[in-house]
């Protein structure tokens, strides 16, 4: 509703402060700027101040109100820990707005709650006329400030310019905001377990039982079968991957005409843009049971959730990846290479696997790295086709577990915050991010390594 | 002289034989080669093509419904009504008492409670809904007898697609043989047809397979994906600028430069940690929210429209930023006037492409809490919804032989659009590409 009132403020400001100087300079003053850039600058002058007040306030309201409408409760409750005296606040604020509520008949918190009410709608009300109040202020300041010696465009364009460079700066917070909130939360949980166990234990078992006196009540947090289980499934997918990947990309680049490229190229590439969760259904209903089936008729004993049918797909989603990395590359390699090694006599086969590839080496390492650690962050092929329980094994009928498997898991239900279940995702999450991070690093050094070369 | 004139001439003999004999194996390894490289391609593709043909024949059925032709008699009394019911009487009236009795009416020699209960099973749960949304729209029918199509339970629809194997003994199999005497001279009555299932694209999530829809995933599909686009498309403009136009070559732009590429290879389930550490547990936004839903896609699909957009912007020739400059016009002036107009169509293709990555995310959504079971149709940001592939998820995991055939079909929706957002993207891209 304010967010509405500001910008209609605002449009009246453009609107005005153009007209004012669009007249200005039709009485023949001489003006710095184009008549728009003044509508500009009033507009800003506008909408910022007011903004900025709304947004303090809208953050600094609720700790406001906490404190006040504890005031009013009574020593015992204010002494209560944390946690129960959030619940405490919960259940007034629920009375407040009229929801359920278990105290409806207390009379102190009816009280609080009144209390709670009366001083929000006041916060409200205040909250608008402040708005408003500072909208209008900047709006006549703007419209004082159109005069000749006014260089509007300037300072529109410098406003412009720093909200490029604060737009620019999204990217680091989010990279800053995935390592502070999984770093922290890792931290947590490495304080109630400590780091040697999670990275070389051998048994993960992160179900804490209700009962303090129940056997294994904290969990076991061994991750070794984990990271097995992943690289397993990681394993398997980049066997098939990488030749058909590969093998495809070099047809394309190297023999196939243009107009096959030009069909097969984007029908491949339909195989990335599907949703993994399509492949994850895939994986369960047709290729599990597929190769169930087949195992059982030679004899073998299959797991309904065997590593190999999430391997096998994912795998197969992974293709595309492979090829149109090591297509690009192989594309990039000198004409002049090739034509040197045809012209020695050797066969194109020849040529490719003793020249273009190896001079593409580089360039294809780093396309199957980022390739890996895809694999190793997919996530809804191996929740949906791979298997929870974590089991050390490196036998591909068996059914496995992964990071984010369990990460998911271990997220979805629901649980105390900071019972070491949930601290122990972000944990797998921490490990998660930094191999990617680490793979990545690696791979696009390399592949930029390898453009510079033949630049 | 002449000696070795005749020396090299014969080493090169013998060198043109061995290589001569040596070709056979040559061209052999060279077919072979070439064959590896098209049985790789021929393979890939027919992995796409299985995927998508088993999917189109497992969901094609969940198009049609089964319905079946009851006259239901809704006398007050079977409902529970007085003579003039207000609006929550109606609401909680017992229609599933005036379905049975028509059942009933139908096979009048049915007496026995056990043989009673399988036939109540004919008509799905959901049927009940169908008579509560017609009363209180026209309250009037109370004490009228109306014909109306009721949606067939899971068994029986199951039955008439053929799922239900009837060699199997009876005892071990969910559609006894009585059942299948009863659907069999309704059928010949020709009180069973089937219908296109509008249900499925008019409801929200059911327990019941055949009440289920997609409304509601695809509304709140849609709202996250507003959210995205609208906080993802800005913001990512601004920085491809900022990075493509303005920004000097020191530490500070290389480190923003490296972050991008890297939050582009990021697994999306971080991303999903990210949204519940800070949004929902710091921040204290609502679980479940499309608005988290978005606020996480936008952070996800922000590298991917940045990346697109500095190749549309660096694509613009040069001259054209030269000719602006040399007539006047100010460094923002053009770029804005100049060369984001043209570098448009480039960026919108990223846009689209990027959307249409967010339309298909599951695994961030599932740790912000999108998973929960929800009946109704979100309206506003702030509702609990789900999305369209975290339905599918969710569907996936039943056991119901009905909800494969949903979840296929959900996915058949799915790929359809994203099918239709890729190819308004090539269009766009074809349509506007410019050669300098």
């Amino acid at each position: 509703m304010l967010f509405l009132v500001i910008f209609i403020l605002t449009a009246i400001a453009y609107v005005l402060g153009r007209s004012r100087a669009a007249t200005l300079r039709k009485n023949g003053t001489l003006m710095h700027s184009l008549p728009r850039y003044y509508g500009y600058l009033t507009a800003i002058y506008t909408a910022l101040p007011a903004l900025i007040v709304l947004i303090i306030w809208s953050v600094a309201e609720p700790t406001i109100l906490k404190k006040s409408t504890m005031g009013t409760l009574s020593a015992e409750v204010q002494s209560l820990p944390e946690g129960e005296r959030n619940l405490v606040l919960n259940d007034i604020k629920n009375l407040a707005t009229g929801g359920i509520s278990q105290s409806a008949n207390d009379s102190v918190r009816t009280a609080a709650a009144a209390h709670y009410a009366e001083t929000r709608d006041r916060s409200r009300l205040l909250k608008s006329i402040a708005v408003i109040l500072t909208a209008l202020a900047g709006f006549f300041y703007g419209l004082k400030k159109i005069h000749s010696n006014t260089r509007a465009r300037v300072a529109v364009e410098r406003a412009i310019m720093i909200a490029l460079i604060g737009c620019s700066c999204i990217a680091i917070f989010t990279t800053l905001g995935i390592v502070l909130s999984v770093l922290f939360e890792s931290l947590r949980f490495f304080n109630k377990v400590p780091f040697t166990e999670f990275a070389f234990g051998l048994h993960w078992s992160p179900q804490t039982s209700i009962r303090a006196d129940q056997v294994g009540s904290s969990g076991s947090f061994g991750a070794v079968p984990i990271f097995a289980g992943t690289l397993l499934i990681s394993a398997i997918a980049m066997l098939v991957a990488v030749p058909f990947g590969l093998m495809s990309a070099i047809y394309l680049a190297e023999y196939a005409s243009s107009t096959v490229r030009a069909w097969a190229k984007p029908l491949l590439e339909i195989l990335a843009g599907i949703p993994t969760v399509v492949y994850g259904f895939f994986a369960a209903l047709t290729v599990a049971p597929l190769i169930r089936n087949v195992g059982e008729s030679i004899g073998l004993d299959v797991a309904s959730e065997s590593a190999l049918a999430a391997g096998l797909v994912m795998g197969i989603m992974i293709i595309p990846f492979v090829s149109s990395l090591s297509d690009d590359v192989i594309t990039a390699v000198p004409q002049a290479m090739r034509d040197g090694s045809l012209g020695l006599g050797a066969t194109k086969s020849e040529t490719i696997k003793k020249v273009v590839i190896p001079a593409a080496l580089p360039g294809i390492v780093g396309g199957i790295l980022l390739a890996v650690s895809r694999a190793i962050g997919e996530t809804m092929i191996v929740v949906m086709a791979a298997g929870l329980a974590a089991n050390l094994t490196i036998n591909p009928l068996e059914a496995v577990t992964t990071v984010t498997v369990q990460i998911v898991t271990l997220l979805t239900g629901d649980q105390a915050f900071d019972s070491p279940k949930t601290l122990a995702a972000f944990a797998l999450g921490l490990m998660l991010f930094v191999t990617t991070l680490i793979l990545n690093v690696i791979a696009l050094r390399t592949v930029r390594k390898y453009r510079e070369q033949y630049d | 002289m002449n000696n070795e004139s005749q020396d090299t001439s014969a080493t090169v003999s013998d060198t043109t034989e061995k290589v001569r004999k040596s070709l056979g194996k040559r061209y052999a390894r060279e077919k072979r080669f070439k064959l590896f490289g098209v049985i790789a391609i021929v393979a890939s593709l027919s992995f796409l093509a299985v995927l998508i043909i088993s999917i189109t024949i497992r969901g094609l059925p969940a198009f049609k419904q089964t319905f079946l032709n009851l006259d239901v008699t809704l006398d007050a009394d079977t409902l529970g009504v007085d003579e003039n019911p207000d609006e929550d009487a109606l609401r909680k009236a017992n229609y599933n008492g005036s379905i049975k009795n028509s059942l009933l009416a139908l096979f009048p020699d049915v007496k026995k409670r056990k043989d009673k209960k399988a036939l109540y099973k004919f008509v799905s749960t959901g049927g009940q809904y169908d008579l509560q949304a017609m009363v209180m729209a026209d309250p009037s029918l109370i004490g009228q007898t109306i014909n109306v199509w009721l949606p067939v339970g899971d068994d029986a629809s199951g039955y008439l697609r053929g799922h239900i194997d009837t060699s199997v003994p009876e005892k071990k199999r969910r559609f006894k043989d009585n059942q299948i005497t009863w659907i069999e001279e309704l059928k010949a009555d020709n009180k069973v047809q089937t219908k296109f299932n509008h249900t499925f694209f008019s409801r929200g999530d059911s327990r019941e397979p055949e009440m289920a829809g997609i409304k509601g995933s695809l509304f709140g599909s849609i709202l996250t994906l507003m959210v995205t686009l609208a906080l993802s498309f800005p913001i990512a403009v601004a920085t491809a600028i900022y990075l493509e136009e303005f920004a000097p070559k020191n530490r500070w732009t290389d480190i923003i430069e490296v972050n991008i590429n890297n939050l582009a290879a990021v697994p999306s389930i971080v991303f999903g940690l990210l949204g519940l550490a800070i949004f929902i547990n710091f921040f204290n936004l609502p679980r479940s929210a499309p608005i988290v839903g978005g606020l996480v896609l936008s952070l996800m699909t922000l590298p991917t429209i940045i990346i697109s957009a500095r190749a549309a912007l660096k694509s613009v020739p040069p001259s054209i930023r030269d000719a602006a400059l040399g007539l006047g016009a100010s460094n923002l002036q053009v770029v804005f006037h100049h060369v984001l107009p043209l570098a448009m169509p480039g960026i919108l293709t990223g846009t689209i492409i990027g959307m249409a990555q967010a339309l298909g995310e599951t695994a961030p959504l599932l740790m912000i809490g999108m998973v929960a079971f929800i009946v109704d149709v979100p309206t506003s940001l702030t509702d609990p919804a789900t999305v369209l592939p975290v339905q599918i998820f969710q569907w996936a995991d039943l056991p119901e032989k009905g909800f494969v055939e949903k979840t296929s079909a959900a996915i058949m929706v799915l790929l359809g659009f994203l099918i239709a957002m890729n190819a308004i993207a090539v269009l766009l891209r074809r349509k506007f590409e410019q050669k300098w």
